[in-house]
C-alpha cells in the first residue's frame, strides 16, 4: 500500500493551521544559523529564509521513517498519527532525531548567503524568531484554504515590520512569495528577489580564483518559473570554476525528485537517481541551488559523487 | 458505466485555473515527463472536462505523483499549463474527497 495521501496531507495542513508551519520547528532551530553574524533585526530589506534549509535535516530524519512505512501494513496508522499530531507536535520529536552534523551543514549554507550579501554591500536585516514558513508545500498539494490563510499571516508579518524588499534563499520560497502570494493576498506588492539575483546585480567581484569542476543542476522552479538561469552562471563565470552543463539544463532541467519525498518516497528516489546519472555524465562535482535538490541528489548519489550547495562554492571564491 | 458528475464539470467550467482545451494530443508532455505520467493531460484532463468523476478518482495517485516540475508545459506546443491543472485537481479532490481545505 502506498503512503496514505489523505492523512499525510491532513497532518501538514493541521500543522500549518495550528502551528503556522507544515513541520513546526523551534525558534532556536530556525535562527541558530544567524548566531554571531550581528544581523540587524528587521529593516526595509530583509533576508527571508522561509525555514527550508533549516527543515531539511528534520525532513531527512522523518523521510527515513516514512520510507519504512511505504508498502507496509503500518500505513493504516497514519490516520491515528494525524489525530495524535493534533495534540502533540510530532515534528518536535523528529527534530530531536535530526543529525547535528547535518544541521550544522545546512546552517553554514545560510551563513554563506548572508555573508555573501554583506560582502556585496547589501543593506539587510533578518526577522529572527518572527519569521514564518512560506506555506509552499501546502500550496503545491492544493490545500488552498489553509494556504490562503497562512499566506495572509506571512504577509501581515512583513507588513508589521515595514518590509519593502525581501531577499530569498531558495527557489520554492522565491516562487511562493513572488508569483503565488500576489494571487492569494490582496495588495501584496513587496519586491522579492533571490540572493542569486541580488548578488548578480550587485557587481560583486571574487577575491580568489578557484579550480572547481562543477556539474550544475538547475532547479525546475528557479529555471522554469522564476527565470533564474543566467545569474548563477554569471557569478560562477568570474571565479575561474569550470562549469559543465548536463544534457538537460536551464529551462529544460530535469527535476531532482524531491517534491515527491513526502508521499511517494521510492518514486522520488528513482527520479533522483536518474538525475544523478545525467549530472555525472557532465562531469565534476554536483552543485545545487535548492536545499531540496541538495538532499535528494545527495541521497541518490550515495557518495559516488560530491553534491554541494552553490553557496559553498561562491563563499570560497568571493572570500567570505 | 461511468457516472457523470455535473459538480465537477461545473467546477472546471467556472475555474480560471483549469484549462486544457488547447491540448492537441501530441504526446510531447508524456515523452518529456520524468515520471512518465501518461494519463495527464491527454486522458485525465479529458475525463475532468466531461465530468467523469469516477475515472478521475481512479487516478488519484497519479494526480498526487506529479512533481509539478513543469517540464511538460515547457515543451507543450499548445502552451497548456499542465502543473496548474494538476493543482486544480488536487484542490478539487482535497475538498471533495479528503475533506481538506
Ligand atoms: S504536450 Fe500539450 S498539446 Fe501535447 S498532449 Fe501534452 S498537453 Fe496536449
Ligand atoms: S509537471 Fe508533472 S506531468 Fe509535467 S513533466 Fe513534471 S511530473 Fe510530469
Amino acid at each position: 500500500m502506498p503512503l496514505p495521501t489523505k492523512d499525510i496531507l491532513g497532518i501538514l495542513a493541521d500543522n500549518l493551521n495550528q502551528r503556522k508551519s507544515v513541520l513546526p520547528i523551534s525558534s532556536a532551530a530556525a535562527t541558530r544559523w544567524a548566531k554571531g553574524l550581528d544581523l540587524p533585526k528587521g529593516g526595509k530589506t530583509v533576508l527571508y529564509t522561509g525555514h527550508l534549509y533549516q527543515l531539511i535535516p528534520i525532513i531527512d530524519a522523518m523521510s527515513g521513517q516514512m520510507a519504512k512505512f511505504e508498502d507496509s501494513a503500518l500505513t493504516k496508522y497514519f490516520g491515528l498519527g494525524r489525530n495524535v499530531n493534533k495534540f502533540i507536535n510530532m515534528t518536535f520529536f523528529m527534530g530531536m532525531m535530526a543529525s547535528k552534523d547535518e544541521q550544522k551543514d545546512y546552517d553554514r549554507m545560510l551563513r554563506n548567503i548572508a555573508l555573501l550579501l554583506k560582502k556585496a554591500d547589501v543593506d539587510f536585516g533578518y526577522l529572527y524568531g518572527e519569521e514564518l514558513y512560506s506555506g509552499a508545500l501546502v500550496y503545491d498539494e492544493g490545500v488552498d484554504g489553509s494556504f490562503a490563510k497562512h499566506a495572509q499571516r506571512v504577509a501581515d508579518m512583513f507588513k508589521k515590520n515595514g518590509v519593502e524588499k525581501i531577499i530569498t534563499v531558495d527557489p520554492h520560497t522565491t516562487h511562493t512569495l513572488r508569483t503565488v502570494f500576489p494571487e492569494f493576498v490582496k495588495g501584496f506588492d513587496i519586491e522579492v528577489k533571490s540572493y542569486l539575483e541580488v548578488l548578480a546585480e550587485s557587481g560583486i567581484e571574487p577575491t580568489n580564483q578557484i579550480t572547481d569542476d562543477l556539474s550544475l543542476h538547475d532547479s525546475c522552479v528557479y529555471a522554469r518559473h522564476e527565470n533564474v538561469v543566467e545569474q548563477p552562471r554569471a557569478l560562477l563565470a568570474k571565479t575561474g570554476a569550470k562549469v559543465n552543463e548536463p544534457r538537460l539544463c536551464g529551462k529544460n532541467t530535469h527535476c531532482c525528485g524531491g517534491p515527491l519525498e513526502s508521499l511517494f518516497p521510492s518514486e522520488s528516489h528513482r527520479i533522483a537517481g536518474n538525475r544523478v546519472e545525467q549530472l555525472k555524465e557532465a562531469g565534476g562535482s554536483i552543485a545545487t541551488m535548492c536545499p531540496i535538490c541538495l538532499v535528494s541528489l545527495r541521497k541518490a548519489a550515495k557518495g559516488s559523487v560530491k553534491v554541494n550547495d552553490l553557496s559553498d562554492t561562491l563563499a570560497k571564491a568571493y572570500g567570505v | 458505466m461511468s457516472r457523470v458528475s455535473s459538480k465537477m464539470a461545473l467546477a472546471v467550467k467556472c475555474s480560471d485555473t483549469f484549462n486544457a482545451d488547447a491540448c492537441m494530443h501530441c504526446g510531447v508532455c508524456t515523452a518529456v515527463c520524468p515520471m512518465g505520467i501518461e494519463m495527464l493531460p491527454r486522458k485525465l484532463f479529458r475525463y475532468v472536462q466531461i465530468g467523469l468523476e469516477d475515472k478521475v478518482k481512479e487516478n488519484i495517485s497519479t494526480i498526487y505523483s506529479c512533481l509539478l516540475c513543469g517540464m511538460c508545459a515547457e515543451n507543450c506546443p499548445a502552451e497548456v499549463n499542465i502543473a496548474d491543472n494538476v493543482r486544480f485537481l488536487r484542490k478539487y479532490i482535497n475538498e471533495n474527497e479528503f475533506n481538506l481545505s
